[in-house]
């Protein structure tokens, strides 16, 4: 069955408006007192036995933060958050200490295995067809670091991965097995300063995952992480710390989805990656988190701060999104481009429907010699969404022959939705090479008539365009990635025509 | 039973009379060509016939296989075997035309209760017909009608015709934008596919077309109706005398 179709086959076995990781899960779970104070943050802290100087780290951020107001300029608009109606630790109880996957709740299990995330052992390319004549890709293997609202529940591959040497882990453990790398590189890259809800995460962020990479070495398998919110009124703040050190390379995914409620739920993420010399990281995302109802009631604030940084000469960071879900996106992953011939990359769906606003970007910052970056952005407004890319490219003073090559095409279903795009570039440096291009189309009836007089209903007609769309973008993406967004770009545009 | 029976067909675009009580029966195996200058509804006709939005049908019917065909959407229609070439097909990029087609392949299979055809199986067919209709590999892989020459998009039109097998095929204006020997391979493929079940009825200009795809019968239309109807020798009274006599016929 090739991709479109099966695109099209989920589809149809969807209601309209219907969220399908919206259910919730019923377990018990150990929660941090209402609100947010020095005591929260020591709450959290002390249930990760965190050492001294990681309780310091935070209590510092949530002083700096206090201090803070949060940011307007994104083009969003959504109510005053009360930042004392928030649970900021959620875990779920655990029946007793755990020793290895068979002891999780089953409860978690089952939920991730409606999520169609397999934290068992196993080979789980199943059901994908690959393209007639294209290479047959033999099954691999992903290992998956399983977060729970608050907590990490299930890390799997970890033998095979640390044969490897690479440690992959809860950030949690980390602190206490790792901390002499956690304590390097935590907050270089997002200092605790940075932003509003970057200050937050680092005072009550809660877990995460964290993969180092040594020296030379080429991760036998791809990682990820799957983040789920379940509790009520909780907020989300994961940190998430990779290192690729030298001549290194790993592929990274982040999937996330939650239960579909009324009211709003905060999710402030940090992500640092840091590359050395001649190292790689990609790292990819597929957020679909509870985007609201069709009244733009419920969904999830999802306001991220997410950098790399090429540390090191002719390192490499890619990102690679698709955002389909969220209340609110306010996200520019990033890339500092520090080391001489370093490049950064950045591919970008950003897909609203709804009532949703989504205000996503990226930043190339050029600082070495020869540094390039590419920004290839698809944005698709329907509905009653608004749609905006904000982007900046800059070069220092330094960085001479800086090269950057940036292309943003909008696609707009109806009449009732805005595509925005607000590109800055900053060349501060006579030999910089920007190159950017810019589309807004609009989905023709034209080219909606000819399809469906092929046979093609409405929606899967308008279903095939986005997804030649947002073709080059999701090449990018690893296989079982592609076809996962594949799906969700088809549902989150459900009855957006007609 | 006649495949396509079009009876007394009044169709209006935003307030204006465009046909005002066509008539047209077209039984299987037949080739009609319907001829007639600018503005006088041949495509306003086809496009009704395919279900085109944007069209009010004021009055009349249209009958295919004894089935009124303007309660069907147009994708049933399309599944039922109507098949429309288009005048000026449009581009999808970053849709491979073998994606496209088996997408559409299939929707109509479903439509028709059919089971839907594998990958492997579809890219085999297409394949075989491409290659009977000399249409190479590479224009499949391509995306649909993306960077395709005028003569490319018209023998896409004849490849998806030729695999969806439709019971009725309307050629709108399949001449424009062709030179002569674009012409002659695109009439060869369409004579391809003649065949005693199918019917096709084919829009035209100039009589330049038929002298490649010959039909059984010829109907001139003039200001939203047929004003004469004859056989294939019509077509070349008409190169000779113009449309002009018929204006007021009209």
């Amino acid at each position: 069955m090739p991709a479109v179709q099966e695109t099209v086959e989920r589809v149809r076995r969807i209601d309209v408006d219907q969220y399908r990781y919206g259910f919730e899960t019923q377990i018990e779970s150990d929660k941090a007192p209402k609100g947010l104070s020095e005591d929260t943050v020591r709450f959290i802290s002390a249930k990760k036995n965190e050492p001294a100087w990681m309780l310091e780290w935070r209590l510092e951020a949530y002083r700096r933060w206090l201090t803070m107001t949060e940011p307007t300029w994104a083009r969003v608009d959504y109510p005053k958050i009360d930042y004392q109606d928030i649970y900021y630790y959620a875990a779920p109880k655990p029946k007793k200490t755990l020793s290895s996957i068979d002891e999780i709740d089953p409860e978690i299990l089952k939920t991730y295995e409606k999520l169609g995330i397999p934290l068992r052992e196993v080979a789980i390319l199943e059901g994908v067809e690959p393209p007639p004549g294209g290479p047959q890709t033999p099954n691999r293997k992903i290992a998956v670091d399983a977060v729970f609202d608050s907590v990490s529940v299930a890390t799997t591959f970890q033998k095979e991965l640390k044969a490897a040497g690479v440690i992959f882990m809860p950030i949690s453990e980390a602190i206490r097995e790792h901390p002499e790398l956690v304590q390097k590189y935590l907050g270089t890259v997002v200092p605790t300063s940075d932003n509003y809800f970057a200050t937050l995460n680092s005072a009550v962020f809660s877990d995460g995952s964290f993969v180092y990479v040594p020296p030379g070495v080429r991760c036998p398998m791809e990682l990820s992480t799957y983040f789920r919110i379940n509790e009520r009124n909780t907020g989300q703040f994961e940190r998430t710390l990779i290192i690729a050190d030298k001549g290194s390379y790993v592929s990274y995914l982040e999937g996330c989805t939650a239960p579909q409620r009324d009211e709003n739920q905060l999710h402030a993420a940090v992500v640092e990656l840091v590359t050395l010399d001649d190292a790689e990281i990609k790292y990819s995302t597929v957020q679909n988190w509870y985007p609201g109802n069709s009244e733009g009631k419920g969904g999830i604030y999802n306001f991220v701060t997410k950098r790399g940084d090429c540390r090191g000469r002719n390192s490499k960071i890619s990102w690679t999104q698709v955002e389909t879900g969220s209340a609110i996106t306010w996200k520019y992953p990033s890339c500092i481009l520090r080391g001489d011939n370093s490049s950064g990359e950045f591919y970008s769906i950003a897909i609203s429907n709804g009532f949703q606003q989504v205000d996503s970007g990226t930043k190339m910052i050029h600082l070495g010699k020869n540094t390039s970056s590419r920004i290839i952005s698809k944005g698709i407004a329907a509905g009653k969404s608004q749609n905006t890319y904000r982007g900046l490219v800059s070069a220092h003073r330094k960085a001479t022959g800086a090269r950057n090559y940036t292309a943003c095409d909008s696609l707009l279903i109806g009449d009732k939705c805005g595509a925005h795009t607000v590109p800055y570039v900053e060349a501060k440096n006579s030999s910089a090479t920007f190159e950017h291009e810019a589309t807004t189309s609009k989905i023709s009836e034209d080219v909606l008539f000819y399809c469906i007089q092929r046979g093609l209903s409405q929606e899967e007609a308008v279903g095939l365009v986005v997804n030649g769309f947002v073709k080059d973008v999701l090449q990018q993406l690893p296989m079982e990635f592609a076809v996962e967004a594949q799906k969700l770009i088809s549902i989150s545009l459900e009855g957006s025509v007609g | 039973m006649s495949l396509l029976e079009v009876k007394d067909l009044k169709v209006r675009v935003e307030e204006r009379e465009i046909l005002h009580g066509l008539s047209l029966t077209v039984n299987p195996g037949q080739v009609h060509a319907i001829m007639g200058p600018n503005g006088s509804g041949k495509s306003t006709l086809s496009h009704v016939i395919a279900g085109k939005p944007g069209y009010e049908v004021t009055g009349g019917q249209i009958l295919f296989k004894g089935e009124d065909l303007l309660e069907m959407d147009p994708n049933e229609r399309a599944a039922k075997g109507v098949f429309l070439a288009f005048q000026y097909p449009v581009e999808i990029p970053g849709v491979t035309t073998w994606n496209f087609l088996h997408a559409a392949l299939n929707a109509q299979r479903k439509a028709r209760g059919e089971d839907e055809i594998s990958s492997p199986a579809f890219l085999k067919k297409v394949r075989e017909v491409a290659k009977s209709l000399n249409i190479p590999q590479d224009m499949l892989k391509r995306g649909v009608n993306v960077g395709f020459s005028g003569g490319e998009k018209k023998r896409n039109e004849i490849l998806q015709m030729a695999l969806f097998e439709p019971a009725v095929c309307i050629l709108d204006e399949m001449d424009s934008g062709l030179d002569i020997d674009a012409l002659r391979i695109a009439a060869d493929g369409v004579n391809a596919l003649r065949s005693p079940e199918r019917a096709m009825v084919v829009i035209t200009h100039y009589q330049r077309l038929l002298n490649y795809i010959v039909p059984d019968v010829v109907h001139v239309m003039s200001k939203g109706r047929v004003v004469k109807s004859g056989g294939k020798e019509l077509a070349l009274e008409l190169e000779e005398s113009g449309y002009a006599q018929f204006e007021d016929a009209a």
